[in-house]
């Protein structure tokens, strides 16, 4: 979707600003911590995977997105997970009370078992029948395809020519996953030339690289 | 070192405070998180993973030549040689920056990051003017660093759109021959590894 969180190319946002590295600290509020904690445990519980997580901070307003501070947008998708899987309704969110009749769940995610849980990770390599449509090397162009779901396509890569550097072999399809749909796709590294994407009075002797899967691309079209 | 930035106990409690610790209250009564987990992700990312990790891979490949290989053919696996693995780093790529070359790690779309090499993002990194501007004039991104190259360097940039993540791998300071892979690791800056920023040429006055 072209929503607020695709960003790459925006214009008006001033400059960075980034704190010192030796100051800075991993978490500026208290109840950030809380709001980094209960997404990662009731990701646990299996109820939706990461891109679904991305796709629920995405559908925000695109001025909720810009204007809210990080933690706030992970709140705003954490909320509407909660509520989207049927885990709280929107009258609890409201009133903070828990409704009646709700069985209890297991908590899957216990303070024992948070390292090995951590530590195991989740890998998202999905083997591929077929062969890979694109050879390293290859010019390839990024369909100019606009879905209203979530896509990992960049606005700023879309109808553009680059070279496939990289194949990564089957890697879970994200548009697909943000669905609950686990389908695989072959994933390739895509280098643009910067003037490919930003005009030719830009980006000298500066490359872009992306990652982008089989369904994004196409062969043929020429270079702008 | 986080605890100057709690908040002081005389101040009222923000209004997202109060939202976030009710959100929790109840998800605790329904039985679907446990509080003492809630710390123990806290605590992980608070105090135990963090850039010290990515510094040590960077360190053991600049004087270990053999692990350097075997870090750029495989990072997964040399990266696990030395304990490091798991949520977000399950597919890690690492990007050495050459007198030519220089890498530069973003993600537009989100804030993909590898964690269990340098923890959790910081603030700037998740920012929309970094998102935006990474891609798209990392010249003058660089610049705001203090970064200044010139342009017979070519800047590569990696929009972090998979689960693949990027390590950058700095180029050693200058005057280091003499250090041992743990005085190097002190030098390795959390910046240097997303690629903001390179490392001076060290000397003792430096501390």
């Amino acid at each position: 979707m072209n929503g607020g969180h695709d960003l790459g190319g925006m214009h008006g946002l001033g400059a960075i600003n980034p704190e010192s590295e030796a100051d800075e600290p991993v978490f500026h509020h208290p109840w950030e911590r809380r709001v980094f904690a209960l997404t990662l445990a009731t990701g646990f519980l299996g109820r939706w995977n990461l891109d679904q997580s991305r796709h629920a901070r995405e559908r925000q307003h695109p001025i909720d997105y810009l204007r809210n501070t990080y933690y706030e947008n992970w709140l705003a998708g954490l909320q509407t997970l909660l509520i989207d899987s049927g885990l709280l309704t929107e009258a609890e969110l409201q009133s903070g009370f828990c409704g009646e009749g709700f069985p209890n769940q297991e908590i899957v995610l216990t303070k024992n078992k948070v390292k090995a849980k951590l530590q195991e990770g989740k890998s998202v390599e999905l083997p591929v029948a077929t062969s890979p449509q694109f050879v390293i090397g290859q010019e390839v162009m990024v369909v100019n395809r606009h879905p209203i779901g979530h896509t990992r396509a960049p606005r700023y890569t879309r109808g553009r020519r680059g070279t496939v550097i990289h194949q990564h072999g089957g890697h879970i399809f994200p548009d697909d996953h943000a669905m609950g749909d686990q389908t695989g796709q072959h994933l390739y590294t895509v280098c643009f030339d910067a003037a490919e994407l930003w005009g030719q009075d830009n980006g000298g002797n500066e490359q872009v690289y992306v990652d982008l899967w089989e369904s994004y691309l196409t062969s043929g079209g020429t270079k702008q | 070192m986080q605890d100057d930035h709690e908040h002081d106990a005389t101040e009222a409690p923000s209004e997202i405070e109060l939202r976030v610790k009710a959100l929790e209250s109840l998800l605790v009564e329904k039985g679907l998180v446990d509080s003492a987990a809630l710390d123990e992700l806290v605590d992980t990312y608070e105090h135990q993973v963090g850039p010290q990790n990515g510094a040590h891979v960077v360190a053991k490949a600049w004087i270990d030549p053999v692990f350097r290989e075997h870090l750029l053919a495989n990072p997964g696996s040399a990266i696990a040689s030395l304990g490091y693995s798991g949520r977000q780093g399950e597919h890690i790529r690492v990007l050495q920056n050459t007198d030519s070359v220089h890498n530069l790690v973003v993600c537009t779309l989100c804030s993909c990051y590898p964690w269990p090499l340098l923890g959790l993002p910081p603030q700037w990194y998740k920012s929309a003017p970094y998102r935006a501007r990474a891609v798209s004039e990392p010249r003058k991104v660089l610049e705001e660093f203090g970064t200044h190259l010139g342009t017979d360097v070519s800047i590569q940039v990696w929009d972090s759109t998979s689960e693949i993540r990027y390590l950058v791998l700095p180029q050693r300071p200058a005057n280091t021959h003499h250090l041992s892979e743990a005085e190097l690791q002190q030098l390795v800056t959390r910046n240097s590894m997303i690629g903001v920023e390179t490392l001076k040429p060290f000397s003792d006055a430096n501390d």
